[in-house]
């Protein structure tokens, strides 16, 4: 028989966090600050309204790009949150979540050989959907003494002639690194210099605590070249409901529509009539939610501390990334060591990328409760490896 | 938010948190957290630390009622006087001035139908100034303070998503 196979895909590896999970799954008692989603359920009024959508009997397609109603509040959204603005009708798109906006944009700003600038330790699609898009990824390894922020310098390193799309993700899984004013000013010279595009992954936007969240697509002569992609998985605790959107110039977004309707028709549309409420009167919700991310921020930062672990403070999404370096063991073996002997899941950095080795991403979108405990076992891990090695 | 604000909106829901770990949610100090409760106990803002239980899943009987009062104020005094003549009864959990249909919502507990029912008719009804009452009795609990009574939900996030 033939292979069934493509090459390409065959050589994409699967994500490194499957092991975990079998490793998990024959243990009881496991708490997991492993977790990439927020541990909110929906805004009720939200659910109401995708509950009441259904008894209404609204389960056709909509249209492509998505609902009228659900994209003028978006703009609105966006001008009231961001001071962006964008033509509903042409430079904005609903998607499958974040996720969906990712793929479609690269596909359809890519030719063979164009090479995509990937900032990690990041989100773990960027590079396979740049591979499946024929480009290049290049990767550029951020660094703790920056925590985990993009510099001009780096960037400017990393570009070669080939270089026509730099990934900015921001609030940043799995750092909780923010990008400033300043600092995306800075590299947003470098892209206007060399006359790249910029797709910006800012689906953390409102999880940002030490001052309100700038898009790049804000700073002077940055909207025409940047493809902006939100959603409402993080901010509304919507995860499960698949919806995101992205806005761009209108020469792009008419190409990444093309892809949409053609491989995926539209999003969900009892999901969208639940994002009309969400972005409409949602706004406390957000609010409340983000308190409440910060104060278990805060007591994270504080039991690290404790316990004697660097780790440089994130403003960002609810993520930290603590360093182990001083236990001389790879992340991936603390991890494991970690869930086999305290029960306690957290993911080794090298999961975003190489650079990610020697950090941990911690997640802490659980209640002060389990994290207490979680934090509790890994004290004791902490302290137990530390006298092993004395 | 205000910090005595975000103090009560945090205990409001857990008032058994330790003060130091409060203190670093908020991201104060200790001593300010415990200075602002003192004061907010004094000022009687804060006016008691209460349990929610639920006696269903008890072996001790409770039943509890809610019994609309119709009353007739009076001069000088308004409802305050007769309002307080019924909530020093230690069987009266809590007393409402009401909009609409009647004038104070009055919520009973008691071990027994019977008990409730005998203090409607000897105590409340007796009073001078009462006109009527509608009891109302509670058949189960399914929310309360703002809390659901039913099982907790268990976390059913997958253990890990990157």
């Amino acid at each position: 028989m033939r292979n069934p196979l493509s090459e390409r895909i065959v050589e994409i590896p699967f994500s490194g966090i499957r092991k975990f999970f079998d490793i998990a799954a024959e243990m009881t008692d496991v708490i997991s600050l492993g977790v990439g989603e927020p541990d909110f359920d929906t805004p009720w009024h939200i659910r109401d309204e995708g509950i009441y959508s259904l008894e209404r009997g609204k389960t056709a397609y909509t249209s492509n790009a998505g609902l009228k109603e659900l994209k003028i509040e978006i703009a609105k959204y966006l001008e009231r949150r961001f001071q962006i603005h964008y033509d509903y009708d042409k430079e904005m798109m609903v998607t499958v979540g974040g996720s969906e906006a990712i793929d479609v944009a690269l596909r359809a700003m890519l030719d063979p050989g164009d090479e995509v600038l990937i900032p990690q330790p990041s989100y773990v699609s960027y590079v396979p959907c740049t591979i499946l898009a024929n480009g290049i990824p290049v990767i550029i390894n951020l660094k703790e003494e920056n925590e985990f922020r993009l510099t001009a310098e780096e960037l400017e390193a990393a570009i070669t002639p080939k270089t026509k799309v730099l990934i900015m993700p921001f609030p940043n899984n799995p750092t909780g690194a923010i990008m400033e004013r300043k600092d995306l000013e800075a590299v947003a010279e470098v892209v206007k210099k060399h006359d790249l595009y910029v797709i910006s992954d800012e689906i953390y936007a409102e999880l940002s605590y030490l001052e309100n969240h700038v898009t790049i697509a804000s700073l002077p002569g940055m909207q025409e070249r940047t493809v902006l992609i939100n959603g409402f998985s993080k901010s509304y605790s919507m995860t499960g409901w698949r919806l995101g959107y992205a806005c761009a110039p209108k020469v792009i977004l008419e190409q990444m529509l093309k892809i949409h309707q053609y491989a995926i028709m539209c999003a969900p549309t009892t999901s969208q009539y639940a994002a009309v409420e969400a972005v409409r009167n949602g706004d406390a919700d957000v609010v409340a939610m983000r308190e409440e991310y910060d104060g278990r921020r805060r007591y994270l930062m504080h039991r690290f501390e404790e316990m004697g672990l660097q780790c440089f403070e994130p403003y960002g999404a609810f993520y930290a990334f603590p360093s182990i370096q001083e236990f001389g063991i790879t992340s991936d073996e603390f991890a494991t060591r970690l869930l086999k002997e305290k029960k306690v899941v957290v993911v080794p950095g090298t999961a975003f990328g190489e650079c990610g080795e020697g950090f941990l991403r911690i997640s802490y979108a659980y209640s002060l409760d389990k994290l207490k405990e979680a934090l509790d076992r890994m004290e004791e891990f902490v302290t137990e490896l530390r006298a092993k090695r004395k | 938010m205000e910090m005595r604000e975000k103090i009560l909106t945090f205990i409001e829901k857990n008032s058994r948190v330790d003060l130091k770990e409060l203190a670093i949610v908020l991201g104060v100090d200790e001593v300010t957290v415990a200075n602002e409760l003192a004061a907010m106990e004094q000022e009687h803002i804060i006016c008691g630390y209460h349990t929610l239980i639920d006696w269903e899943k008890t072996s001790i009987e409770k039943v509890n009622a809610l019994i609309e009062v119709r009353v007739t104020p009076q001069r000088g005094r308004g409802f305050d006087s007769v309002a307080e003549r019924i909530y020093n009864y230690p069987e009266v959990n809590a007393v409402y001035l009401i909009s609409g249909g009647y004038d104070l919502l009055v919520t009973i507990e008691g071990k027994t139908l019977r008990e409730v029912a005998q203090f409607v008719s000897d105590k409340l009804s007796t009073l001078d100034s009462v006109l009527s009452t509608k009891t109302n009795f509670i058949l189960k609990k399914y929310k309360d303070h703002g809390t659901i009574i039913a099982e907790p939900e268990e976390d059913e996030r997958m253990l890990v998503t990157l």
